[in-house]
């Protein structure tokens, strides 16, 4: 009972899981009644098998002990104060984007993850996120022709 | 000679006014990003694929081969000053050139490695310039089944071969041609895993992918791990060898060159193999075996001359054949969908201005980065000072340029955030990436070459097994999965 809680084993259930739910879409793909040799289907069905399969074998191989990570990956602890930083810079970034444009979301983004990593000053961290995300904004955006949201910030400059 | 004159023609594209600031600006980039521990020029020429909506294909192609040699300079840089490995192929390097280092030779260490990169590179290229045009004309033969069969080895080499267990490679595989799925199927007009959303019926962009899975991916778990801060070792001047370097480096230059063209070359591409191998063979050839560990010159210029060498080789296949065996070449690949050019065997002649003027840029971007590296050694090093919360912040803030650029939609963001959750979780548990990325861009190829196979042979399966080149290919990949399943139960016996 102990070997089954590893995250290896959990991770295999993960790979049945993400075949399982292909599987189930497969099924819902409208086969259209013009003519093919192979629909649309067969691949589809093929890629969902594959990851049920493998992750079956994963996890004999994790019951069986024949997958563990290597000893710096189980013995360090998760750095879950980082990780939640982080987290908060992301969806941070993916709600505010859209209202307050490229440049705000960006610089929330920029530290909020240099907190992550250890930085202790925001405010130097959101002066340097500024000129960096302004940077990339009107350097490397305008250059290769890509629209990036712009907020009212952007309009402004 | 008719490669000759046409290499000729290359050049003089290359060398336009134009063609050469992109080399050198690819180049420079790629130095950069190489030397930078964390990027690398898959995730950077996914960045830049926008670029294709607005030069002409000729440039935006010198720019990414730029990348892509730049970074195999740049990435050596960092393992002998910094002793982190950016990439498997780069242990070695990190092993020996690190010690070279630590015992006040990084000028001598950095010196051996852009030389022979140079030597390496230039070799590699000069192969590839000669490989491919007979093997396009070989290629010419194949059918639509020998196609696939192609495709089938090149699945089962880059996931099953490379990479530490056979079954977290095909797993990756799999995930990644599931990834590849999503979208209107083109020959039939049906959604398939688009979960109802109308963002994903043009399928998943090879950006949000690309930069899911190795920027968010490692970011996420550099972030979850304890920050240790690693000593750069600082480099006085510019890198240089006495003439005692020299002498003891000149042939494992060679023999690593020779070593990794050919591991690059075939479809069970990967530089890591070759690299071992060039070390251990300069081991044993040297008069002085008891210096490898500790220090010995010979150790980082074999190893570096078979990375880069590889690095040419894995050209061939994408250029002749259009079958990328690494990430960097699926990404190249996938650039030439956008510009609605055909990546085969047809290539070369259907753009030989394209593809002769990449070539004659390789040629050209291998001696301005020599320049840049060698004097300018130092300037390179310096980057290795950047604090690392500005680094990943950086980073992250250009994975949303990216992302964000494509069709400005947070749906964007949000994939790239649960595919950066899949890299993290990939990354923590040994999958190998490259895999995925190649299933999601070569899939579609393998799925299309497959129909007009069974179209062919009016739905008869057999036609996989019958045509002799489709067979041997099929017990070639079917050998390369076997082989280290035995090899490995032997082992344990």
């Amino acid at each position: 009972m102990d070997r089954i809680r590893k995250p290896e084993a959990l991770l295999a259930l993960g790979v049945i899981a993400l075949g399982l739910l292909a599987l189930y879409e497969t099924t819902r793909i409208p086969v259209s009644p013009m003519y093919a040799q192979v629909g649309p289907t067969l691949v589809a069905y093929v890629a969902s098998a594959l990851l049920i399969g493998l992750g079956i074998a994963l996890l004999v191989q994790s019951w069986r002990g024949e997958w563990t990570s290597a000893p710096e990956e189980t013995e360090v602890r998760l750095d879950s104060r980082a990780l939640g930083w982080l987290l908060l810079g992301l969806v941070l970034n993916i709600g505010l984007i859209g209202p307050l444009g490229f440049i705000p979301a960006s610089v929330l983004l920029f530290a909020c993850t240099a907190r992550a990593f250890g930085s202790t000053r925001p405010a130097r961290d959101a002066l340097i996120g500024f000129v960096f995300s302004a940077t990339a904004y009107f350097g490397f955006a305008q250059l290769l022709g890509i629209n990036i949201g712009a907020g009212l910030l952007e309009g402004w400059i | 000679m008719e490669t000759l004159s046409l290499l000729a023609d290359g050049f003089a594209v290359a060398l336009q006014p134009m063609n050469l600031m992109w080399a050198l600006v690819g180049v420079t980039l790629g130095t950069a990003i190489g030397v930078l521990p964390g990027l690398g020029p898959a995730l950077t020429i996914a960045l830049l694929l926008p670029i294709t909506f607005s030069v002409p294909a000729t440039a935006a192609f010198i720019l990414f081969a730029g990348i892509y040699y730049g970074a195999m300079y740049g990435g050596s840089t960092t393992s002998i000053l910094l002793n982190t490995p950016g990439e498997s192929a780069t242990i070695i390097t990190a092993l020996e050139g690190h010690k070279m280092a630590k015992k006040g030779r990084a000028a001598a260490a950095l010196a051996t490695a852009a030389i022979g990169s140079f030597v390496a590179g230039t070799i590699g290229t000069l192969g590839l310039t000669f490989v491919a045009p007979p093997l396009v004309e070989f290629a010419l033969r194949f059918g639509p089944a020998d196609y696939f069969s192609l495709m089938v080895v090149a699945f089962v080499a880059v996931s099953a071969v490379l990479g530490s267990s056979v079954l977290r490679g095909l797993t990756a595989l799999s995930f990644g041609i599931l990834l590849g799925l999503v979208g209107i199927d083109l020959q039939t007009g049906q959604a398939r895993f688009t979960f109802g959303l109308p963002e994903l019926l043009d399928g998943i962009n090879v950006i949000v992918v690309a930069v899911g899975l190795f920027a968010v991916g490692e970011t996420l778990y550099l972030a979850s791990r304890p920050k240790t801060e690693a000593t750069v070792i600082r480099l006085q001047g510019r890198a240089g060898m006495t003439k005692e370097d020299w002498r003891r480096s000149w042939k494992p230059w060679l023999r690593g060159s020779f070593l990794g063209f050919p591991f690059g070359a075939l479809p069970a591409g990967g530089a890591e193999v070759p690299t071992f191998v060039s070390y251990f063979l300069e081991k044993k050839l040297s008069k002085t075996p008891e210096e490898f560990g500790h220090g010995a010159i010979e150790g980082v210029a074999g190893p570096e001359a078979a990375n880069n060498a590889s690095a040419a080789g894995v050209l061939v296949p994408m250029l002749a054949l259009g079958l990328p065996t690494s990430a960097t070449a699926a990404i190249m690949l996938s650039a030439f969908q956008s510009y609605g050019i055909n990546p085969g065997p047809l290539l070369l002649q259907s753009q030989p201005e394209l593809v002769w003027g990449l070539i004659a840029s390789l040629y050209v971007g291998n001696v301005m980065l020599l320049l840049l590296n060698l004097p300018l050694a130092g300037l390179w090093a310096k980057i290795l000072t950047i604090p690392s919360p500005w680094l990943y912040g950086g980073i992250l803030v250009f994975a949303t340029i990216g992302t964000y650029g494509i069709s400005q939609s947070w749906v964007d963001l949000v994939l790239l955030y649960l595919i950066g959750a899949i890299g993290y979780l990939m990354r923590r548990f040994d999958f190998p990436a490259a895999p995925a990325v190649i299933g999601m861009i070569l899939g579609p190829f393998a799925e299309q070459e497959f129909r007009r196979a069974m179209t062919i042979s009016a739905g008869d399966l057999t036609t996989f097994v019958t045509r002799p080149l489709s067979l041997t290919l099929l017990i070639i990949a079917m050998l390369l999965l076997v082989t280290p399943l035995i090899l490995r139960a032997r082992k344990s016996a």
